[in-house]
Parts: C-alpha cells; sequence; structure tokens
C-alpha cells in the first residue's frame, strides 16, 4: 500500500482517507503519482514522512482504529520523541485567567518530570501548555490540524517556531493543506492517539477537547479533568467529564502516579519573611494586589517586590490582576 | 502715499516678521489686501473699514491696496486687523508717520473699533523682542502675556484709544484684570485630590512612582475601578513648572487660545484627554495651517489617552516618536514646524473588548478572534513604551470601604524630593536579579532598560543610594501582563 500517495491523493481532493479509496480516480492518480520527487519536495521544506508502517511511526497512534496514512514532521528533535511517554494537555480556547495558569503549570510541571507536552498549537489552553513545557526546557509536540508547513493560528506563528526548535509539529495532513472546521476532530484523533494520558484543563460544553477526551476513552486511554467552578460555563465540560468518571487532576502528581513516576516533594526557597507572608494569603485564595496590601499590612511597595519574589520562584502567577498560587 | 507698520505672523509656535504696507492711489475706492492672506485675514478688510469709522476716523475713499510681506508666507488669524488700521490711517495723513518706530501691533478690530486679543500673542512679543522691537500695541487683556514675551505692552482697548497713542495725546491706562485684582492674585483652582480615592493601593503607588521619574502609566482593568479617576489626579501630585517650563507652556497655550487672560502665565501642567476618536492631525498636529496637536498641548504635562485600545491605531503608532524624541515635527503644504511634546503619557484600558475581564462577577463574551484583534492593536512598540503597567481588577465591596488615604500634597512631598535626587549605583545583586528576569519572564531589550529606569525611581523615592534587589522586583511587578499581549 502506498501511503504517501493516499495522502496525497486525500490532500489533492480535499478529503479525508485513512484507507486506499476504490475509486478510478486514486488507481489513476496512483499511477501518475512520483514518489521520488514528492519525497525530494518534501525534504527541501524541511518535512520529514513517516508511514504507518514505518518502524518510527509511534506505537500508540498505531493502535487507534483510524489511524493516520502516516506523519508528516518537522521540527529538529528525534522523531523517537513521539515514542516516548506523552501527555495530552487540552482545553478552551478562550479559556480563563484560571484555565490558562493551570495549563502553563501542568506543561512545565509534566514537562520537567520528563513527560513528553502534546497539544493542538491552538490558542488558550493549548498555547499554554506549549509555552509551559517549553519554560521547563522540556519536550512538547504539537499537532496541527492542516498542512505540517502552515502556521494556524497566525498568531502562533513564534510559538510553532520555538516549538520546532526543541519539539516537533506534526499533522497528517501534507504541506499546502489549509485549515478547516471538519479537520479539527480528526486532528484530535491524534493528539488523544500520541498520548497515554489526555488532561482536559478547561472545557465548554460541546468542545472541541471532550471530542479529545472521547477519543481518548474510545482507546482505553486515562483521561483527567481538572475541576473547575460550578457557576463557570467554561468548566461545565470537565466538570460533567467527572461526573462521567474521569480522574479529577488536583495536583501535577495525579498524571505522574500514572506514570509511576516519583517525584520528592519540593520545599520552598528561601523566601523572604515579606514573601512567606504574601504566599500564605495568596494560598489561602486568588487576591488581588490590593486585597494583599491589607491582608499583610504592608505597604504596596513591598507587597510589589514580594509578588515578584514569589512569581521569579514559580510560586505564584498572575491573571487579570489577581494572584493564584501555583 | 505708502506706510508701514511691523506684526508678526505666528508659524507653527514661533513668530515671523510681517511687514503691512499700506498704499492709496486715486480711482475708484476699493480695497484689496494681497500676500497669501487666508480667509479670516481677508475678512479684516471690513472689520477695519467698520472699526475706523466707529473710532470716528475718516476712511479714505481711495483705491487701497493692503500688503502683507513677505508675499511667500501663508497668513492666518485675525492679529492682523490692528497693524492694517494703522497703515492705513498713517498712508491716508490721519496720524503722523514717523511715531510707530519701534513699535510692533497685533490685534483683532470689533465692527465697532473695540480690540481683542488674538491667540499667540507671547510668540508675537518675543518675536518682536528680538528683532529689537520696544513696545508692541495689543488688545488690553493680552498685555500681561505680552509683558511675559519681555516687550513693553501698551494695552489698548479700542481703536480710536491706539490713534490717540500714536498722536501722543495720551498714554492707554495700564491693564488690570477683570476682577480688580492683580494677574497674580487670581488664585489656582484646586486640582482633584487623592484623598477621594479609597483602597487602591497599588494603583496610587504606581501612580507615584510615574509621578517621581515622568513615567509613562497604562492601567488596565474592567469598567469602574477607578481608573480614569486615579488618572486624572496624576497633575495633582507633579512637582509645579519652573519658570522656563512655565514660558514654554504659556507659549503653546498662547498659540492654541486656550490662555486664560486672568492667568496670562500658565502655572499648572496641563491635562489633556483628547476623545478615542481623535484623528492623527488631532494627536501630533497638523490641519490647513500648522496647529499643535494633543502631543504638544500635553507638553511639560501629562496625556490621558481613556480607553487606548478605541483608538485609531494609526493615532496610536503616531504616538511613538514624540515619546521617544520629546518633539514631534510636522511638515503640511502650509510649512514645516517642530513642536515640544515632552509629555507624560497615561493610559486606561479594559482587558478585552466587552470589558468584562478582571471581573469576577462577569463572564467575557469576547470571541478569541475578536479578543485577539483587540491585542493587537496594542502593538508590541506601542506597550513597550509604557513603563509602568497595572492590571487592577474590580475591587471588592469591603475595599471601597477603606478609610480615608493620603491627600495629594504628602505624596507631592516626596515626589519632588525623589525627582532632585542624583541616579544611584548598582547592588551587584540588583543586576543578578535582573538578569535573571530577562531569562525567566522574559524581558525584551526594552523592557530590560524600562525595568532599571523604574527601579532607579524607586531607589530615589526610597532616599537611598543603592539600587537593591528589591527595586528591581517590584519594578518588574509593573510589567504588562500576558493578557494585554498578543498570544
Amino acid at each position: 500500500m502506498n501511503e504517501l500517495a493516499l495522502a496525497a491523493f486525500a490532500a489533492a481532493t480535499g478529503t479525508h482517507l485513512v484507507g486506499e479509496p476504490r475509486d478510478r480516480r486514486f488507481a489513476v492518480f496512483v499511477r501518475r503519482f512520483d514518489a521520488a520527487s514528492y519525497r525530494e519536495t518534501l525534504s527541501r521544506a524541511g518535512v520529514r514522512w513517516y508511514p504507518r508502517t514505518a518502524r518510527e511511526f509511534p506505537p500508540l497512534l498505531r493502535s487507534i482504529h483510524d489511524p493516520p496514512p502516516g506523519l508528516f514532521v518537522r521540527g529538529s528533535a528525534d522523531v523517537d520523541l513521539l515514542r516516548r511517554p506523552g501527555v495530552a494537555v487540552v482545553g478552551a480556547r478562550s479559556c480563563s485567567p484560571y484555565g490558562a495558569q493551570v495549563a502553563r503549570m501542568l506543561g512545565r510541571e509534566l514537562a520537567a518530570a520528563g513527560l513528553v507536552v502534546v497539544s493542538g498549537l491552538a490558542r488558550g489552553v493549548d498555547g499554554e501548555a506549549h509555552r509551559g513545557a517549553l519554560e521547563a526546557g522540556g519536550a512538547t509536540v504539537g499537532v496541527l490540524g492542516c498542512g505540517v508547513d502552515r502556521d494556524y493560528p497566525a498568531a502562533h506563528r513564534e510559538l510553532a517556531a520555538r516549538i520546532r526548535e526543541s519539539g516537533l509539529v506534526v499533522a497528517e495532513y501534507p504541506p499546502g493543506v489549509e485549515p478547516a472546521p471538519w479537520r479539527f476532530p480528526a486532528r484530535n484523533r491524534i493528539i488523544a492517539g500520541l498520548s497515554a494520558a489526555t488532561v482536559v484543563v478547561e472545557a465548554r460544553e460541546r468542545s472541541g477537547a471532550l471530542i479529545t477526551a472521547d477519543l481518548a476513552l474510545e482507546e482505553g486511554r486515562e483521561v483527567l479533568a481538572v475541576p473547575g467552578e460550578i457557576t463557570s460555563a467554561l468548566s461545565a465540560g470537565t466538570n460533567d467529564l467527572l461526573r462521567l468518571g474521569a480522574t479529577p487532576l488536583t495536583t501535577s502528581k495525579d498524571v505522574f502516579d500514572l506514570f509511576g513516576i516519583e517525584v520528592g516533594p519540593a520545599g520552598d526557597p528561601d523566601l523572604s519573611e515579606d514573601g512567606k507572608q504574601v504566599l500564605a494569603r495568596v494560598r489561602d485564595g486568588p487576591a488581588g494586589g490590593d486585597e494583599l496590601v491589607r491582608a499583610t499590612g504592608l505597604d504596596a511597595g513591598a507587597v510589589a517586590t514580594a509578588l515578584t519574589e514569589l512569581e521569579l520562584a514559580g510560586l505564584i502567577a498572575q491573571g487579570e490582576g489577581v494572584y493564584r498560587a501555583n | 502715499m505708502l506706510a508701514r507698520t511691523i506684526t508678526h505672523a505666528v508659524v507653527g509656535l514661533d513668530a515671523r516678521r510681517v511687514e503691512v504696507e499700506a498704499h492709496l492711489q486715486r480711482g475708484v475706492p476699493g480695497f484689496s489686501i494681497v500676500g497669501l492672506a487666508d480667509r479670516a485675514c481677508q475678512e479684516a478688510k471690513h472689520r477695519v473699514r467698520s472699526g475706523i469709522t466707529s473710532a470716528e476716523l475718516e476712511w479714505p475713499m481711495r483705491r487701497i491696496t493692503v500688503n502683507l510681506a513677505p508675499a511667500g508666507l501663508r497668513k492666518e488669524g485675525s492679529g492682523f486687523d490692528l497693524p492694517i488700521a494703522l497703515s492705513i490711517l498713517v498712508a491716508s495723513g490721519q496720524l503722523p508717520r514717523d511715531r510707530l518706530g519701534g513699535h510692533a501691533a497685533v490685534g483683532e478690530l470689533g465692527l465697532d473699533g473695540r480690540l481683542r486679543p488674538v491667540g499667540g500673542v507671547l510668540a508675537v512679543a518675543e518675536a518682536a523682542r528680538r528683532a529689537g522691537f520696544e513696545r508692541l500695541l495689543c488688545a488690553a487683556p493680552s498685555a500681561p502675556e505680552a509683558a511675559l514675551g519681555g516687550i513693553e505692552p501698551v494695552p489698548v482697548r479700542h481703536l480710536a484709544e491706539a490713534a490717540a497713542y500714536v498722536r501722543g495725546e495720551a498714554e492707554p491706562e495700564p491693564y488690570a484684570s477683570s476682577n480688580g485684582h492683580g494677574p497674580e492674585a487670581e488664585p489656582e483652582p484646586r486640582d482633584l485630590d487623592l484623598a477621594d480615592v479609597r483602597g487602591q493601593e497599588r494603583a496610587r503607588r504606581a501612580l507615584e512612582v510615574a509621578a517621581a521619574g515622568g513615567h509613562n502609566l497604562l492601567l488596565a482593568g474592567p469598567p469602574g475601578t477607578g481608573k480614569t479617576m486615579l488618572a486624572r489626579r496624576l497633575p495633582g501630585i507633579l512637582p509645579p513648572l519652573d519658570a522656563q517650563e512655565a514660558l514654554e507652556v504659556t507659549r503653546i497655550q498662547s498659540v492654541a487660545g486656550l490662555l486664560d487672560p486672568e492667568r496670562p502665565l500658565v502655572m499648572r501642567r496641563p491635562y489633556r484627554s483628547p476623545h478615542y476618536s481623535a484623528s492623527v492631525a488631532a494627536m501630533v498636529g497638523g490641519g490647513p495651517g500648522i496647529r499643535p496637536g494633543e502631543v504638544t498641548l500635553a507638553h511639560r504635562g501629562v496625556l490621558m489617552l481613556d480607553e487606548l485600545a478605541e483608538f485609531q491605531r494609526p493615532a496610536l503608532e503616531a504616538l511613538r516618536q514624540p515619546i521617544e524624541d520629546g518633539e514631534v515635527a510636522v511638515a503640511r503644504a502650509a510649512g514645516r514646524a517642530v513642536f515640544p511634546a515632552r509629555f507624560q503619557l497615561v493610559a486606561t484600558m479594559n482587558l478585552c473588548p466587552c470589558g468584562a475581564r478582571g471581573d469576577p462577577a462577569a463572564e467575557c463574551s469576547c470571541s478569541p478572534q475578536r479578543l485577539a484583534a483587540f491585542r493587537d492593536k496594542l502593538s508590541r512598540a506601542l506597550l513597550d513604551r509604557f513603563d509602568l503597567v497595572l492590571a487592577m481588577p474590580r475591587p471588592r465591596a469591603q475595599e471601597l470601604a477603606a478609610g480615608p488615604a493620603e491627600p495629594s500634597g504628602a505624596v507631592r512631598a516626596r515626589v519632588e524630593s525623589a525627582r532632585g535626587k542624583p541616579s544611584a549605583e548598582w547592588a551587584p545583586a540588583a543586576e543578578a536579579l535582573l538578569d535573571r528576569a530577562v531569562e525567566r519572564v522574559p524581558l525584551s531589550g526594552r523592557g530590560r532598560a524600562r525595568t532599571r529606569r523604574v527601579a532607579e525611581t524607586l531607589a530615589a523615592l526610597a532616599s537611598v543610594e543603592r539600587i537593591e534587589s528589591s527595586h528591581v522586583a517590584e519594578a518588574l511587578s509593573y510589567r504588562a501582563p500576558r493578557e494585554l499581549e498578543s498570544s
């Protein structure tokens, strides 16, 4: 079976195919297809191609019921990255500051523990998860729902470039395929398929992230959901997953346990007296800067100093002027 | 029969010498003005004619030609009325020829012959003094302003009074402001006071730091958190203008026609808050003539942009050069001018188009695309110009109940003492923290320089000689939050 011709044919006809069609047009296409020159074009564009029959093709992805004909891969990392234990971190594009913070924290902590963070390069949760992994100097894989050469969304051009520096950007579609809404659920099956576990950070009802979770469940992979506020529509999807039996994720340790990773408790680094005081208050619950000034009795300048100290130590994060403990 | 008076035409913020020549000849009676005069200047014909008649002087029934030289310079406005009238009166022999030496004149005539003040008298007076003139005939309310220019004003209320002065019959009475006090006696209206702002400790601190270092400040948060209220109180904690600055501001306000005749010398720092529909020309200056824009009107003061993200992108981008250079060069068909524009920028904005972000009680309804467009509008380059950025979440009820706060006067005292401090040296630990932050945050080159500046201001505010890591840490807390960066 000629997987490369199949992928090129699907791209040329604007269809989604995982198996050879009984179609005269395909037969004609295959006869005319010049695999050598197509490969040549690919390698000139810096794109590698791994058919699903190849040894390098990630076995987890091969085992799903409709694996793609192959993967187009860009990036400087070795393709073996795709065989390492991966965790998908997915969620809403228009996430809340809470969602953004959790996604980045997970990205950072999972990558630091040696797990590969897999996500969809979308805005919101996806982007934050990738950024967190990059922050930790870890490996991350971005899965595109369009041609592997496309910068989609355009705002993530730079992020995608940074991912390619140390990780991989992959897609089942060859260069040139434009993004289309119907391709994204197909992309989600690859995210779920590449990962041993899927974490949903924030999702509305009927969110794309829930499709990823469903696909993961169908393949018998682990699904975790981050509990959210019951009053927030952005948490409706994740809270539904929890009701259906997904594992609640409250710390990265919940993921580590699945992989049998032992992480020693990290003691708080040396903090100033002001820093300790501010941290204690933030750990009680999210607080704005002015609340911290009043709760600690410190002046605004001292609180600002302490907040930066805690932020640089990775103990708290700010979103929309509100500080939360990591 | 030819006569000549001298006046000065305002070009940008400077004044150029203009000779007003009047020539009377035999022929069909008529009146024409030549020499690139604009509409207001052409209409001088009617005002001068009625003015001369109302002053019980005679309108010469001759063919009158008035030339405004140099003919290549575009002349605007109504300040030429008085010199035109004087030239005609001299040319027709109603005033002596030799008495106007050493005098310049400026002023608009009413139909009843009364003299009205015009804008830019300070610039005219300064130019006249530089050109060696000793006295300036001007409308009485303009006299204090002319005196600031270092020239002796001749305050005239009516054309008849001017004629009497030129004939040597009477010296006009000195000008006293309408409320009977000298111009200096008038107390300045009180600035808005910071004591009215409850809570908002972090924003108050940021405002104080901004004032102490002349830093640009951006306040971001949902509507109703007091962003505008705080920004309006910045002029009140800035040190007063020094003599040189006061003259600069007065010159600008005089040309823009914003000067209060009761208070000729501007002592208050200007506060300009243009509406977000402002065009590029309104912002940096321009128009058919060359008028100073908001950046110049805010010179030595505060330019406040409320709802920053609502401004047109070109108008915002046009701000970058004046922020960097402290002046703005405006080129138009009418000529070219360089306006001073050393202002402090304060801006407020919501965290998203619908305004709900940062408000725990509301849910943002903005689509990701709309949000991205909103953030893209604030280019990295513009956001980088704000030394201090503070996200202000909505305060809770208990915070509003906070006790009365420190008044502006106390804050201003600290600001003034910090402004005089020499620059401090850097402790090694502070440098190390900054290096670490550049990698961790991450910080651009401009962001790094910005953090350094703010840290220096913080040390000056604390009256210490060394910049410690605590100052750098506080400075880092005023950087743009991720939500405002396009992601």
